[in-house]
């Protein structure tokens, strides 16, 4: 087993493992995304959503941060002025999309692949099981994970990250590759503030800004409605641009910081 | 871990490659890996062989250089080192910078035995 899994291959012990390099060796120079066939099929799910004018948002957050609550909130308040969908990417248990459909909106439930991350093979996957015609805003729950799911692309246009007032307000901090992908970041579960003496929003927005994001931070409390205008706002708004983007046949990208991409040493990669 | 899907992403692209160019075997496969790229060095080196068993790259020497973060600051111009979780103006302190290298994920080049 050790032989074929090279777990028995140490620091120490890894020039042995190798073979030195022999003639006939050659070189290729590649400088490719290694992610590149990730990137390609999400390319494809967005032109899937651009062709149906739909606003696409992948929600990340650490377990229990409460994105399903957020979307039961916001499926309430908006389901009479936009039609919605959601992929659900809890891989254990079909929770989750029941608690969607038990509001009247479709959900699919992703329920293969690994446990960590959704990618965009699986939401391609989701896509045939989801009737789309019509939609307006179709949201995908990503696994509750700070680290995996902010590397794969799935196609989305806009990535919301949560950070709920029971974590620590230094999560930004600790996990930046996660909070430097959000197209905005919702501070969620605020109405337990009062009651948490070790959370303080404004550390929180520190810890954001020291990412150097610029984007919104929307405290809100999904459970007891407050703070909730200014995230159907923000929806609102990110759905008329959608709009006009499709109108131009032109897409985006969650954001990431296009001129750092510009300036980028391996820029057009 | 992630890490897992992204060697197998790795080795399905080396092995086309690979193929492109008739190779026998992959002996050396060099990443550039930036910290801010969302992968764990150590944890891509663990999962890698268990990606590439039973492949043309499965005894590859798989070299991952990392990357520096810098960053270039919108409000006075400069490009300075940064660390992961404080992307400020090493200069003037400002938050509005871009982030001008540290977050690859690149698969840089290959030596083949052809
Ligand atoms: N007090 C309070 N509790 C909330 C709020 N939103 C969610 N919760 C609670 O937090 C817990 C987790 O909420 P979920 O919405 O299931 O969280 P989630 O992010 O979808 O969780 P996973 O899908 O398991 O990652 C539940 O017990 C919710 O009732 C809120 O605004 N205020
Ligand atoms: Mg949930
Ligand atoms: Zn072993
Ligand atoms: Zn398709
Ligand atoms: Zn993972
Ligand atoms: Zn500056």
């Amino acid at each position: 087993m050790c032989d074929s899994c090279g777990c028995n291959v140490t620091p120490g012990n890894k020039h042995l493992a190798y073979k030195p390099v022999k003639n006939g060796a050659s070189a290729v120079s590649v400088l490719k995304k290694l992610l590149a066939h990730n990137d390609d099929q999400a390319a494809h799910n967005r032109t899937h959503f651009d062709a149906r004018s739909i606003l696409t948002i992948n929600l990340m957050s650490s377990p229990g941060s409460g994105k399903t609550a957020l979307l039961e909130a916001t499926i309430d308040a908006l389901k009479d002025e936009f039609r919605l969908a959601v992929i659900e990417g809890d891989l254990e248990t079909e929770n989750d999309a029941a608690r969607i459909r038990a509001r009247g909106v479709p959900a699919y439930q992703i329920t293969t692949g690994s446990a960590c991350h959704l990618d965009a093979h699986m939401v391609h996957e989701a896509l045939h099981y989801l009737d789309l015609s019509g939609v307006d805003i179709l949201f995908i729950e990503n696994v509750g994970n700070l680290v995996c799911p902010a590397s794969f692309d799935l196609g989305q246009h806009r990535n919301v990250t949560l950070l709920s007032v029971t974590e620590g307000d230094d999560k930004p901090a600790k996990y930046p590759v996660m909070f430097r992908a959000a197209d905005a970041v919702i501070l969620s579960k605020v109405d337990l503030l009062p009651v948490l003496d070790d959370f303080d929003p404004a550390r929180a927005e520190h810890c954001l800004r020291q990412l150097a994001s610029t984007v919104p931070l929307l405290p809100l409390s999904a459970r007891k409605e407050q703070g909730m205008a200014a995230w159907y706002h923000w929806l609102r708004q990110e759905l008329a641009a959608q709009r006009a983007r499709v109108q131009d046949g032109a897409t985006v990208k969650p954001h990431l910081q296009p001129e750092g991409v510009r300036l980028h040493a391996h820029a057009g990669v | 871990m992630h890490e897992l899907s992204v060697c197998q992403a790795l080795v399905t692209q080396v092995i086309e490659i690979a193929q492109e160019n008739s190779a026998r075997e992959v002996l050396m496969i060099t990443l550039h890996i930036g910290p801010l790229s969302g992968v764990e060095p150590a944890l891509l080196v663990s999962a890698f062989p268990l990606a590439a068993a039973g492949t043309l790259a499965a005894s590859a020497q798989l070299v991952i250089e990392s990357q520096p973060l810098r960053v270039h600051c919108q409000t006075c111009g400069a490009d300075t080192e940064a660390t992961a979780n404080r992307l400020l103006c090493g200069i003037c302190g400002d938050y509005h910078t871009q982030l001008i290298s540290g977050d690859e994920l690149l698969l840089a080049n290959l030596e083949l035995m052809t």
